[in-house]
């Protein structure tokens, strides 16, 4: 498979799976969620200084299918973090010298 | 394992951040080596994976459920340097939607990145010295890896949680119910770690960082380039 077909394919998959298959995870606390809750602590919690974002809790604000917003959440969440990511490793990679266009 | 904001004091909060910070430092200095023209673009695709990742959250007993953390799926692709860096990204995407305080972020670096990290790629360099350097044994010792890496965060998160967590709760009862719940949840880690690196290093064995040194790169058809270029 060439570089170039197989990075497309590695997005497809996350795509996929941030904005379809997402819709199917399970509702139910996670690991420390319910620990939290078995033993008492979850109270605690303080309300997200972010919980207004227009991404809060991987729904995107003003769309109200549930399928859709989770969906559409998780594809910006996808391209954010592949933004962000490969910004990041593109600026910090060791350039070959004999790579570099004069 | 997204800890939100009041869990930890501000002692405890503002050390794991220095900590998060030294890490993330070291990480930039050394995921130089790790990255080129090539596997740049896969680390940044990698981030995106774990990202789409953490979404599905997998039932692990009964009313719970766990995703995966993916630092060892990371570290085992594109390096452990990269890695961290990966996860730390992640987790600061996943701020805006509202997902792991923003008090607690360098908590979270500690947990999910550094420790993540660590002990997921010391694990994976310790079996791949036993095993033959081939396929099924990076996929084993990846599954592995993922695996132990869950249940050691969740000890880091006792350990930081008996220095300064929040409310009064028995260490012993603490430390049983999380290695209990997150033993179960790095088992899912082990399982998705071990299929995606199993299948990046079928189709290209040579961009994982995991089997470099085993494999050679396989010959690219490329177009001429103007002499001088």
């Amino acid at each position: 498979m060439s570089t170039k077909r197989f990075f497309a394919a590695f997005l497809l998959v996350a795509l996929i799976v941030a904005g379809f298959v997402s819709f199917y995870a399970s509702g139910d606390p996670d690991g420390l969620s319910k620990v939290a809750e078995d033993r008492g602590f979850a109270a605690k919690e303080k309300e997200h200084s972010l919980s207004g974002s227009p991404l809060g809790d991987y729904g995107v604000k003003g769309v109200d299918d549930e399928r859709l917003s989770g969906g559409l959440a998780g594809v910006i969440g996808v391209g954010l973090t592949l933004a962000v990511g490969g910004g990041l490793f593109w600026l910090v990679r060791r350039r070959e010298p004999a790579d570099t266009p004069s | 394992m997204h800890v939100p904001d009041g869990f930890f004091d501000a002692p405890v909060s503002i050390g794991a951040g220095v900590v998060a910070a030294a890490g993330i430092g070291v990480a930039l200095r050394g995921a130089r080596a790790e990255l080129d023209d090539r596997t740049a673009p896969l680390a940044g695709l990698t981030a995106a994976f774990v990202f789409a990742a953490q979404m599905i959250n997998f039932p692990v007993a009964a009313g719970t459920s766990g995703h995966l953390m993916g630092g060892a799926l990371a570290a085992i692709l594109v390096g452990p340097y990269t890695g961290l860096l990966c996860v730390s990204v992640v987790l600061l995407v996943q701020m805006f939607f509202a997902d792991g305080g923003v008090t607690a972020y360098g908590i979270n670096v500690t947990l999910m990145a550094v420790t993540g990290v660590l002990v997921a790629y010391g694990v994976f360099r310790l079996v791949t010295k036993v095993l033959p350097a081939n396929r099924p044994a990076v996929t084993g010792a990846s599954f592995l890896a993922a695996a132990v890496s869950v249940p050691a965060s969740a000890l880091v998160f006792v350990v930081l949680y008996a220095i300064g967590g929040t409310a009064d709760i028995p260490l012993g009862t603490l430390t049983t119910a999380m290695l209990g719940v997150h033993v179960l949840i790095g088992l899912g880690e082990g399982l998705i770690t071990a299929v995606t690196v199993g299948s990046v290093a079928a189709v290209r064995p040579d961009l994982v960082y995991g089997l470099r040194g085993t494999v050679r790169r396989p010959l690219e058809v490329r177009t001429a380039q103007p002499s001088g270029a």
